[in-house]
């Protein structure tokens, strides 16, 4: 069976004044059915805007455009094909960082919660309601029926984006796309979340993508990770695999970062990437990560550094071999 | 809500008598109304005794106390000049006033708020540009300069509409176009900078993740909290059209409460001006309670305050 989605080449330019910005340059999505798909990088890698290109939600200015871009079976590069409103909120649903200012403040949680069944499905207003209610208790939400007159303004941030989840549900949709769902909450309640998210993502078997700077989240729900750095997918493969045979410098510095309880010594630094994301305006030649990475040499600064396939779904964008990378990994930073 | 709307009243009122006190106050401190009822020629005896005729001679508040008390029991008092009760003067003029704030508040709005909506979807376009154009021309216009531009082109050399009189509806357009025409800039820019702020909100974003229609974001989820200032900031300009429309009455010689107005202020007839001082004062404060009402109804959260 075909993946649920599939998206091959996706590139985001934006124009500015000081020329073009190609902040998603060649990435490559896929997401099988009834899994976890991760995006990790940090701010500004383009992980949102890769998948707000999927939903058609880039702001005006940016253009997005994809080699190949198929859901559920149906390329959505073609223009026959329905059209992407159709699909959104109905087939693919997606929830946000900010929780607090997602929801209008002008109407009651149960009139979004309706809204989004209402517009995609020939249902009537009672039975959206009781899917809602009973959404609202799958995300958990007590007194859910009651909840429903209640306004945003009126839930906390956590509550909020029990409301947005279910929100997603409505429709019942295939895939979920979760943009830092945790970012801007408590940390008691990031886990909350993101233990709900999973637990749903199994019950209704939706594929989803998670999008997060915050490995820890990662090792925990995904099932494949693509790890991204300045527009680019410069490592991909399984959770496992990825977290144990880490390939790229960068992947590998991300790692270095994170303390290991019982391994790491209490006061020992911690590893940090040196450097800055460079400014993505303009093409660069060689590879991206060529400033700041500790392994760099010659033909990283000159040559087309493409990804190397090593199995199925298991790449890296790097011109070590994977021994070398490995021998790297596990002698740690060179001196 | 029932509360909230309960509290506004109360204030309102307050607003109301406080307004009233000082507009008498400051009416008495402008000249000395038994000189200006004896007439200018009139001797030191002939004032004094019109004085005390008028009960002109008590302390201020004393006037004030009896003058509101008589006003809230329905006699507004009687106007030397016309000898008769301003009730009445008040009551033949302020249908026709009604009328014209009415259509030029509809005619601001109607212009104003699809336009400001259209910039706002097509920031930076032609379409902008225009409204932006019509905008500061209403802006830079003064109404009354408007209405006489008006008056020459469609009344003089075209001849299709009358230009002075209120005895028809053709009587009102051209006043209504001026007086609307002059509040709409304002409103329309409002308009295009909330909807420009409003749609690059979150929760817009969520609505087009929903999948929502275009119809649906822009008019149930846009407008109705881009719109909440633009109803603050109307509601205050259809109080002044409604009370304050003077020199638009005056060129086009519209019988209405500013034609009295402006009237009564060169006859120094206290009663009358001081009672529709007063009606202003009641209309604007009224304005005022009726857009926090619309707003209370449209933004939960400032019921919840």
């Amino acid at each position: 069976m075909s993946a649920l989605l599939e998206v091959k080449g996706l590139r985001v330019d934006i124009p500015l004044e000081a020329g073009i910005l190609h902040a998603v340059r060649g990435v490559d999505i896929v997401v099988e059915r009834g899994k976890t798909l991760a995006l990790v990088g940090e701010s500004g890698c383009g992980k949102s805007l890769s998948v707000l290109s999927v939903m058609d939600l880039l702001p005006q200015k940016a253009k997005w455009r994809a080699d190949k871009i198929f859901f559920d079976g149906k390329n959505l590069n073609d223009a026959d094909t329905s059209p992407m409103a159709n699909i959104r909120g109905s087939k693919i649903a997606m929830i946000f960082q900010e929780p607090m200012t997602s929801l209008n403040p002008c109407y009651t949680i149960g009139n979004q919660l309706e809204e989004a069944l209402l517009t995609h499905k020939q249902v009537s207003r009672k039975d959206a309601r009781d899917r809602a209610v009973f959404l609202l208790e799958k995300v958990g939400i007590t007194a859910a029926a009651s909840r429903l007159r209640q306004y945003p303004h009126q839930l906390s941030g956590g509550l909020r984006q029990r409301v947005m989840i279910a929100m997603g549900l409505m429709c019942g949709p295939p895939l979920l796309i979760a943009d830092e769902p945790t970012t801007a909450l408590d940390v008691t309640i990031q886990a909350q979340i993101l233990a709900l998210l999973a637990a749903i993502q199994k019950e209704f078997d939706m594929g989803m993508i998670l999008i997060t700077h915050d490995l820890g989240v990662v090792a925990r729900i995904a099932d494949h990770v693509n790890i991204m750095y300045c527009g680019q997918v410069v490592e991909s493969g399984s959770a496992i695999d990825l977290f144990n045979n880490p390939l790229h410098p960068y992947t590998q510095g991300l790692l270095r970062c994170i303390p290991i309880p019982g391994k790491t010594a209490p006061g020992a630094h911690l590893g940090s990437i040196p450097g800055m994301v460079p400014t993505p305006i303009g093409q660069q030649v060689g590879c991206v990560f060529q400033n700041r990475c500790e392994y760099v040499h010659d033909p990283c600064r000159s040559s087309i550094v493409e990804a190397t396939r090593i199995s199925d779904g298991r790449e890296y964008n790097c011109l070590l071999t994977p021994e070398v990378c490995r021998t790297n990994m596990s002698k740690g930073l060179p001196k | 809500m029932l509360i909230y709307i309960g509290k506004r009243i109360v204030m309102a009122l307050m607003v109301s008598v406080v307004v009233s006190f000082i507009s008498f106050m400051i009416l008495n401190l402008s000249g000395d109304p038994a000189i200006a009822l004896a007439g200018a020629d009139a001797s030191p005896e002939e004032i004094q005794v019109i004085r005390v005729q008028y009960g002109l001679d008590r302390p201020v508040i004393v006037q004030y106390i009896e003058w509101i008390g008589r006003a809230l029991q329905g006699n507004l008092g009687v106007s030397p000049y016309f000898n008769m009760p301003v009730k009445d003067l008040i009551g033949a003029r302020i249908g026709v006033t009604l009328i014209l704030g009415t259509c030029a508040f509809a005619f601001a709005i109607l212009l104003a708020i699809p336009l400001g909506v259209v910039a706002a979807i097509r920031p930076n376009t032609w379409i902008d540009r225009t409204a932006l154009t019509i905008s500061v021309f209403g802006q830079a216009l003064p109404n009354f300069f408007f209405g006489l531009l008006m008056i020459i082109f469609f009344g003089v050399i075209l001849q299709w509409l009358p230009i002075s009189g209120d005895d028809t509806w053709k009587h009102f357009i051209m006043p209504a176009v001026a007086l609307g025409y002059y509040a709409s800039p304002s409103l329309m820019r409002l308009t295009r900078t909330g909807m420009l702020e409003v749609l690059g909100s979150d929760y817009i974003r969520t609505a087009r993740a929903k999948g929502l229609k275009t119809f649906s974001i822009l008019f149930k989820h846009a407008l109705r909290n881009a719109i909440i200032p633009v109803v603050s900031l109307g509601f205050v300009q259809f109080g002044y059209m409604l009370g304050g429309a003077f020199i638009i009455e005056y060129v086009f010689a519209i019988n209405g409460i500013g034609f009295l107005a402006v009237q009564s202020i060169q006859r120094a007839d206290l009663p009358v001006v001081q009672v529709i001082v007063l009606l202003l004062s009641v209309i604007y404060v009224s304005m005022t309670l009726v857009a926090d009402i619309i707003n209370a109804f449209l933004d939960p959260r400032i019921r919840a305050n």
